[in-house]
């Protein structure tokens, strides 16, 4: 697809312009960020802010490092083998990676979903009640589990079995479920990766209507390797690729609309218009 | 495609594989219904004599003295209890212990510990072996360990010491022997039984889905909160299943057991734990069936066998049931 048919789609007014230069708060802070796993270096030089209440897409070939990134904003690489990160990250000015920080605490604010559904062999129901009963939010479980249901769009379908078991739900369903259970505790953040990747056509509609709906409370930070969702659901969105030592780097970050249609960096434009990756 | 026509050798082959499997399975078949028929036959005369009384009756066993006259008596409970207390002892202590190890090596274990300069070794991949070495260990040497270790220990150390504080409770009464005793026995079945557990609940755990263990952690759970909450109930059935199976070899242990249990075989069940005691398997390992004094006390000693062998028959069939329930839950 030619950067002229991006144009055109996107000046055709399907996208929402977002209210022009907002000052938007920051949520998070990337400087100069790298990552090393043992010896081998997968992620390199990345700077950029993810603003509040924007969805910000992390797109790039694979192995271009936009999972290991969006996994370090939670800190779910820590228990790799021979993690290691250099440069600064921090989150509402709190440094991700320092002394300070609590492992369990970051992720109790910094929600996430995976790319596989993942709900627990347990019953709908307690799927998305272990995390506040686990965190000691115990009044009105009732209601809060009702809550996020609601708020993932899944309650209409499971209101009536929410005692069977949750991996009799289909994919979608499942997936949503893991969304209601990572909202259920009520974080700042949602860190979705490549949440739709395993899903039908009709599943993933349903997850990004459901992305819309939550940027709105939610902070949302989601990597997918489909651009045509980038553009669907993201507000910014950064292109990731490898740099000349096959290490993965953030290319170019920019509105939506704006890295879509004029790419500032030739790389991106030859990613976006299919000529690469 | 047409079949391949076989050549002479390839038939006789295959015919004599054929033979040797079936034959395997037949001998299996055979030895296992040889050994019921055996100890039922052995155990006639004193199904006649006692019936299912035997379960029930006083525990004395007196043979008579060579051509004295005296009424023969045998009984059961004494030794169905020691069986039992020892049992269910060591399976209490081995699954805390066992569960543990296993958490260890499976999730909780560092990866790699630095030992200064360029030395990094897996503390999982140095524990994980002696496990299984444990597991290997003959009962025989355990049970002489028990002899010269852990009896001597007792006496002097753990029994006065849990006297003098709970001596009070019945199961911790006053102890008379040099250390022999349930509590001894269930100490070595213990050290028999944590490897099994050990090894079978490692590979159970570390087969937890990463995605799982992920998904909780991601949720704010510590790593104990994401153990208690998707670990342990993931793999519940699989870790009782083991437990079975720990349980079935502390049930049916004899020489180890025999060597620490105190070989009591006159008088009442006591209460406490601290005193001599024996089992069914020690009971049969002390005296040989094969030349009793009596032919009513070798019968009877092929009873306890009978009742071991139905103790042990139970457990492994709850073993087996417990893990068929699990590998339907994971499909």
């Amino acid at each position: 697809m030619s950067v002229e048919t991006y144009e055109r789609f996107v000046l055709n007014g399907r996208r929402p312009t977002t209210p022009a230069e907002v000052e938007r708060q920051v949520v998070f802070h990337a400087d100069r960020v790298s990552v090393d796993y043992g010896a081998n270096r997968a992620l390199d030089n990345v700077s950029f802010d993810i603003y509040r209440n924007y969805a910000t897409a992390l797109i790039g070939p694979s192995g271009c490092g936009k999972s290991t990134f969006l996994r370090c904003l939670n800190r779910m690489n820590d228990s790799i083998d021979g993690f290691k990160l250099g440069g600064n990250l921090t989150y509402h000015g709190h440094d991700l990676y320092g002394a300070q920080a609590n492992r369990v605490e970051v992720r109790r604010r910094i929600g996430m979903v995976f790319q596989k559904p993942n709900p627990f062999p347990k019953s709908i129901f307690a799927n998305v009640a272990w995390a506040p009963r686990n965190l000691g939010m115990k009044a009105d479980l009732d209601a809060r589990v009702e809550r996020a249901l609601r708020s993932a769009a899944l309650w209409d379908e499971v209101k009536d079995r929410l005692g069977s078991s949750a991996l009799g739900l289909s994919g979608g369903q499942q997936q949503r479920l893991c969304i209601a259970r990572a909202i259920a505790i009520e974080p700042d953040v949602l860190l979705l990766d490549e949440p739709a990747s395993a899903l039908d056509p009709i599943a993933t509609a349903s997850i990004e209507a459901l992305i819309h709906d939550l940027k709105l409370r939610y902070t949302i930070v989601i990597v997918t390797h489909n651009m045509q969702q980038a553009i669907r659901v993201a507000d910014r969105t950064a292109f990731f690729s490898l740099d000349q030592n096959r290490a993965g780097t953030l290319i170019e970050y920019d509105s939506t609309d704006k890295l879509f249609s004029r790419p500032a960096d030739q790389r991106t434009h030859d990613y976006i218009t299919g000529q690469f990756g | 495609m047409r079949r391949r026509a076989l050549n002479r050798t390839d038939r006789r082959v295959n015919i004599a594989l054929r033979v040797l499997c079936l034959g395997a399975g037949l001998l299996l078949f055979v030895a296992l219904a040889a050994i019921v028929e055996q100890v039922i036959v052995g155990a006639g005369p004193a199904i006649n004599r006692f019936g299912l009384g035997f379960l029930t009756r006083s525990s004395d066993w007196n043979p008579p003295a060579q051509g004295a006259t005296t009424a023969e008596s045998y009984g059961a409970p004494l030794y169905m209890y020691g069986t039992v207390v020892t049992s269910l002892l060591s399976l209490i202590f081995s699954t805390v212990l066992g569960v543990s190890i296993g958490l260890f090596l499976a999730i909780v274990a560092p990866r790699r510990v630095t030992l200064g300069g360029r030395w990094r070794v897996s503390p999982a991949g140095l524990i994980g072996p002696l496990v299984e070495l444990l597991a290997a260990m003959p009962s025989v040497v355990l049970g002489l360990i028990g002899v010269l270790v852990i009896l001597p220990f007792f006496h002097s150390t753990v029994d006065p010491v849990i006297h003098a504080v709970l001596g009070w409770i019945p199961i911790f009464a006053k102890t008379y022997t040099a250390g022999n005793s349930l509590f001894a026995a269930s100490a070595v079945l213990t050290i028999m039984i944590v490897p099994i557990i050990a090894a079978l609940s490692r590979d159970l755990f570390s087969a937890v889905p990463q995605e799982l263990r992920d998904g909780a952690e991601a949720l704010g759970a510590t790593r104990w909160e994401m153990i208690r909450g998707v670990v342990l109930p993931v793999t519940r059935s699989g870790v009782t299943a083991a437990c079975m199976l720990g349980l079935g070899r502390a049930v049916g242990e004899a020489i180890a057991v025999e060597q620490v249990v105190g070989g009591q075989n006159q008088g009442v069940i006591h209460a406490s734990l601290f005193l001599g005691g024996n089992t069914l398997a020690s009971m049969i390992a002390a005296n040989d069936p094969a030349t009793p004094v009596t032919k009513l006390e070798g019968a009877s000693l092929y009873y306890l066998a009978l009742i071991l062998l139905v103790f042990v028959v139970v457990t492994i069939l709850a073993a087996r049931w417990i893990a068929g329930d699990f590998k339907a839950k994971f499909r």
